[in-house]
This record gives structure tokens, C-alpha cells and sequence, in this order.
């Protein structure tokens, strides 16, 4: 199982001091974190896609490939990438590139973007938004599997005999995940390429979550990709830890307060009840996650939202430290033991390829 | 007997109100009316003043809490609807409203709702036609043609003959017979799958 961070890249000022970081010192130290989340022992790093203020991240794929260059082990993925406002040529470029400079340590997460302003910018339609990913991303698909495509569309100008480059590495398109909250045609798209499944789970009540999950599940048996259980799933997951659980409610509760989320709204108290937010101490954290399972099942990604809400760089750090210390060792180990051997783990290039050259060495 | 939901939402925010007075009058003058007809109302009182927190912690997150949840459940569910709200700054309340604006878009669509209000003076009787129906218009639910506005003077006239009662049961009768002709309500689950993949390329 692979457990990591996302980011959504707010620069959000600090409720407790009033300081706002620049862009250029949010921007960098979303490189320290990626960065300490490897040494810290965890496994991704996600970055979001906004184009409007207060977020930085425009353009995710420049991050991670400065982030690639420092790293070593470090999977690195989006969460999300707009597949409704992007051209789906560009994302075809973007990440094959991205694949070559990282050695492959890359996979995407496919978002339709929820800022009805952000779709025009692009010359996009908010109200053609699930339209949109289909359409973008059944071309997508192509691009990275044909060397030479012919294509016509509704929603972007036909291509002939054109040729995506880089192409990806090894021949192999980067693993795909579809993030959606409460759309089950997302699901139903995701089940149908037999690509992954991301419940961005946190701000809503685990029913949803459930619900969404379930209906990936069933529809990727349908398509015969495997059994239920064996489909890619991946949750999204918030927690703010110390040593003693008081101490994080204490010190965690003024930044819950004036979140952009939720701030203003429902109590701390409220909202931890309501939703996988998790506010204690790193066992209360382990016993949370560990009750995902009940309700998705065997799972293969969790990734944590550990750096919004104007929360200092030296705090999300020792959150790391926190989560790949005391956390993650202990999920791992019990995740693991509670898992069947036929539910596989989250495909990598590395898997990819060994059994690409499994099957070609079969055929041959 | 057949049976059928009734759902009564009252916006008083005073104990005792008269906006729940009007409220539980006109649910009892439904029941009976229904009665007459071979129908059995099951009514439940949703008061938005016990849910006027989940109401703002919605607007904010996106996601009603359990509680609101299942109001919003049972509004959705209902077979009709009575609605009450006292007359605030010339208009419905605030929360009367708020309770509306985070309730699905689809949730009212065809249902039949009684429309009512309360308010110190008759000079407010018009907010039924300029303010409650317009917003259920919107709705697309099924407006009953009786509104019922009652003003304070209402309340001391002769309760059980005077002008009010006579309103009251004229537009029970209205709501009982909309609910009467109509199949029950069957509420669709919006995480069901209803287009499958070959249909959303198709579709495009």
C-alpha cells in the first residue's frame, strides 16, 4: 500500500500570527515538504491544479519535475489534473516528459475542477464539465497508447496523423487515477478503462465515499478488468497530530476555525464526527485510517492533506515526521496483514514494465 | 387506506409560536380532508429553528450534518408539503429561505405545497403572492391554489368559524385531494449509475 501527501497549494494566511507567505516562499517550501515527505519514509507526493488566487499551482507538472530531480523514490502524481480545461494533447505531452525526467515515478490523478469561472478562461463550458473529461480523456488514452492518431472531436479541433512526444516512457502511459466526490459517471468512466479510483473522501461524509467507491468496484468486475475487490482504489485522508491528543485540538482548532473550507462553519468537533478529519494523537490517527477499510475495502493508496490552511512550513514538517514515524510504519504493517494475496497493490512504472516484459516474453 | 407523507415545515422561531400554531391547524385540517378521501396522512413536523446551525454549516461545507440530512430526506420523500414562515422584513425569513436554498433543485419538483405565513398585520398578506410563491414557482413544485396567511387579529377572532378556520380548511381540502390523485412519491438515488459508459460517449 502506498501512503503519501496531497497538496492543494493555498497560500492562506496564518491565523494565529496574521503572516501570509509570499508566493515564492509558499512555492518553495512545497518543494521542502515533497522533498521531507520522502525522508520521512513516505511514498507520494500530489499536487493540485488551480489557476486562480490564493493558489499557486498552475502548473504542476515544472513542480514535480524540480521535485523529481531531488528526490529519489518519491512516486510523483497531481490531485488534481483538470481534464475538462486542459487540452488533453498537452496532458498527453506534459506527463509523458514528466515520466522520462523522473525515471517513471510518475501517475496522474484526473480531476473535472469544481471553479465555475476557471472553465471559460479556457475557453470551456462549466456545464459540459462530465461531457468534457469523457470526451478529453477517451483522446488522452489514445495518444498514449498509438504512435500516429487520427481523431475528431466535439470539443477541440480534429488531429491527423499526429504523434504525441515524448511518448511515454518504455511505451507505457502513466497509471491514471479518477478523482470524483459525488459523480458516478466518473466512477463508471474509471471502472470502463480499468484505471484507478480516488475518493478525495475528506470535507464530505464517508457515505459518499462509500457509495462511490462501491459503484467503481462493481463496475470495474462488469468490465472485466478483475474481481471487485481487486479494483485500484485511493482515499484522501486530513489529520493534524501531537503527542498528546489535547495539544492538537489546542493547537490545530484556530486554523480549523478560519479554514477557507469549512472555517466559520461547523465545529471542529462537528466536523470530525462528520467527516475522516482526525485531530489526536498518532494512534487515534492509525485507528481512523485503519476504519477506511470497513467501508471501502483492501485499498491501495492513502494520501494525507497535511499543508493547507496557513499552517507553518516548520509545523507541516514535523507532521511528516509524525505520520512516517509513528504512523505510517504501524498502517503499513496491519494493512498489509489484513489484506488477501489476490488484491493487488497500486500499479508503478516499475510494475508496469515487469509485466510488459512478462507478456512479451510469453509471446515470443 | 391508502398512505401518504406528509411533511410540515415551520420557521417560527418563538415558543409558543404562531407560525407553529398555524402550522399544526393546518396539518390537522389535512389530516382530516385526506380522511374524507380514503387517505391516511403520516405527518411529521421538521422546526427550522432546531436545525438553524446544520442549515449555515451547509451552506458552508457543501453537506448537510445528519440531522439536516434526514429533514432534507423526509422533504424529498414527502407525498406533500406544508410550509410555514413568519413575515420577516417584508419577505419570508431568512431561514425559512436558507432551508430552501440548500435543499436539492429537483427535491420539490412536482409536489404539492401548501403555502403559508404569519404576521403582526394583515398589511403583510400579499407575501404569499410576492414572495413564497415565486420562490416555489422556481421550485417547479405544484403550488395548492389556497394560500394561508394568518395576522395576529386572526388569532383573537372566533378561531373555531371565523375567516381564518374557513381558509385553513379550504386549503386542506385542496392539498388532500393534489395528494389524493397523485402515485407515491419514489425518491432517486442520486450515487445510482444512470448512464452507462457506452452512453456517455454516445452522448457526447
Amino acid at each position: 500500500m502506498q501512503f503519501g501527501i496531497f497538496s492543494v497549494s493555498d497560500i492562506t494566511t496564518d491565523p494565529t500570527t496574521g503572516r501570509t507567505p509570499t508566493e515564492a516562499e509558499r512555492i518553495k517550501n512545497i518543494v521542502t515538504i515533497a522533498k521531507h515527505a520522502e525522508e520521512a519514509g513516505l511514498d507520494v507526493f500530489a499536487l493540485g491544479e488551480h489557476h486562480n488566487e490564493p493558489f499557486f499551482s498552475s502548473s504542476p507538472t515544472t513542480t514535480l519535475a524540480y521535485i523529481a530531480a531531488q528526490t529519489s523514490t518519491l512516486q510523483l502524481s497531481t490531485a488534481t489534473t483538470l481534464i475538462t480545461t486542459n487540452d488533453p494533447v498537452k496532458i498527453a505531452e506534459d506527463f509523458a516528459m514528466l515520466q522520462h525526467l523522473a525515471d517513471g515515478r510518475v501517475d496522474l490523478m484526473l480531476g473535472r475542477g469544481n471553479t465555475g469561472p476557471v472553465y471559460p478562461w479556457f475557453g470551456k463550458d462549466i456545464r459540459a464539465g462530465i461531457p468534457l473529461a469523457i470526451e478529453n480523456y477517451s483522446l488522452l488514452h489514445k495518444l498514449w497508447r498509438e504512435h500516429v492518431v487520427d481523431w475528431q472531436g466535439k470539443f477541440r479541433t480534429p488531429l491527423q496523423s499526429f504523434t504525441s512526444t515524448p511518448r511515454p516512457l518504455d511505451e507505457i502511459p502513466p497509471f491514471v487515477w479518477h478523482g470524483s466526490i459525488r459523480s458516478p459517471e466518473i466512477a463508471e468512466q474509471a471502472a470502463y478503462y480499468g484505471d484507478g479510483f480516488f475518493a478525495n473522501h475528506i470535507f464530505w461524509p464517508a457515505s459518499h465515499t462509500q457509495r462511490m467507491v462501491q459503484l467503481y468496484r462493481q463496475r470495474f468486475e462488469h468490465y472485466g478488468h478483475g474481481s471487485a475487490d481487486q479494483a485500484i482504489v485511493g482515499l484522501g485522508g486530513q489529520v493534524f497530530m501531537r503527542k498528546n491528543s489535547q495539544d492538537a485540538v489546542n493547537e490545530f482548532r484556530p486554523y480549523f476555525d478560519n479554514a477557507p473550507v469549512y472555517g466559520h462553519g461547523p465545529s471542529l468537533e462537528d466536523f470530525t464526527r462528520e467527516t475522516p478529519l482526525t485531530v489526536g494523537s498518532p494512534q487515534q490517527v492509525i485507528d481512523r485510517t485503519l476504519g477506511f477499510r470497513d467501508y471501502v475495502g483492501d485499498y491501495q493508496r492513502q494520501l494525507f492533506l497535511m499543508d493547507h490552511a496557513g499552517l507553518p512550513l516548520k509545523t507541516v514538517l514535523e507532521q511528516l515526521d509524525l505520520l512516517g514515524a509513528e504512523v505510517v510504519p504501524v498502517l503499513r504493517k496491519e494493512f498489509a496483514a489484513l489484506k488477501p494475496a489476490h488484491v493487488p497493490d497500486a500499479p508503478t512504472h516499475r510494475s508496469l514494465l515487469a509485466s510488459k516484459n512478462i507478456k512479451e516474453e510469453v509471446q515470443a | 387506506m391508502k398512505q401518504r407523507k406528509l411533511v410540515v415545515i415551520s420557521a417560527g422561531l418563538s415558543q409558543p409560536s404562531s407560525t407553529r400554531l398555524l402550522a399544526d391547524q393546518l396539518s390537522a385540517a389535512a389530516g382530516r380532508a385526506a380522511a374524507q378521501l380514503g387517505v391516511t396522512l403520516d405527518a411529521q413536523v421538521i422546526e427550522l429553528r432546531d436545525l438553524a446551525h446544520e442549515i449555515t454549516d451547509h451552506m458552508l461545507t457543501g453537506f448537510p450534518p445528519a440531522s439536516l440530512k434526514q429533514a432534507q430526506e423526509a422533504v424529498t420523500a414527502a407525498d406533500g408539503l406544508i410550509v410555514v414562515t413568519p413575515v420577516f422584513s417584508a419577505g419570508y425569513s431568512g431561514l425559512f429561505k436558507s432551508f430552501f436554498d440548500v435543499l436539492d433543485n429537483d427535491a420539490l419538483v412536482d409536489k404539492p405545497v401548501l403555502l403559508a405565513a404569519t404576521a403582526g398585520t394583515a398589511r403583510h398578506s400579499l407575501v404569499l403572492e410576492h414572495a413564497l410563491r415565486p420562490l416555489f414557482s422556481y421550485l417547479r413544485a405544484a403550488i395548492i391554489p389556497t394560500g394561508v396567511f394568518a395576522a395576529s387579529d386572526d388569532w383573537g377572532a372566533n378561531s373555531v368559524e371565523g375567516p381564518l378556520r374557513g381558509r385553513i380548511d379550504r386549503a386542506a381540502a385542496e392539498l388532500a385531494r393534489e395528494i389524493d390523485r397523485r402515485e407515491p412519491v419514489t425518491v432517486t438515488d442520486p450515487f445510482a449509475l444512470t448512464a452507462s459508459f457506452e452512453d456517455l460517449m454516445k452522448n457526447l
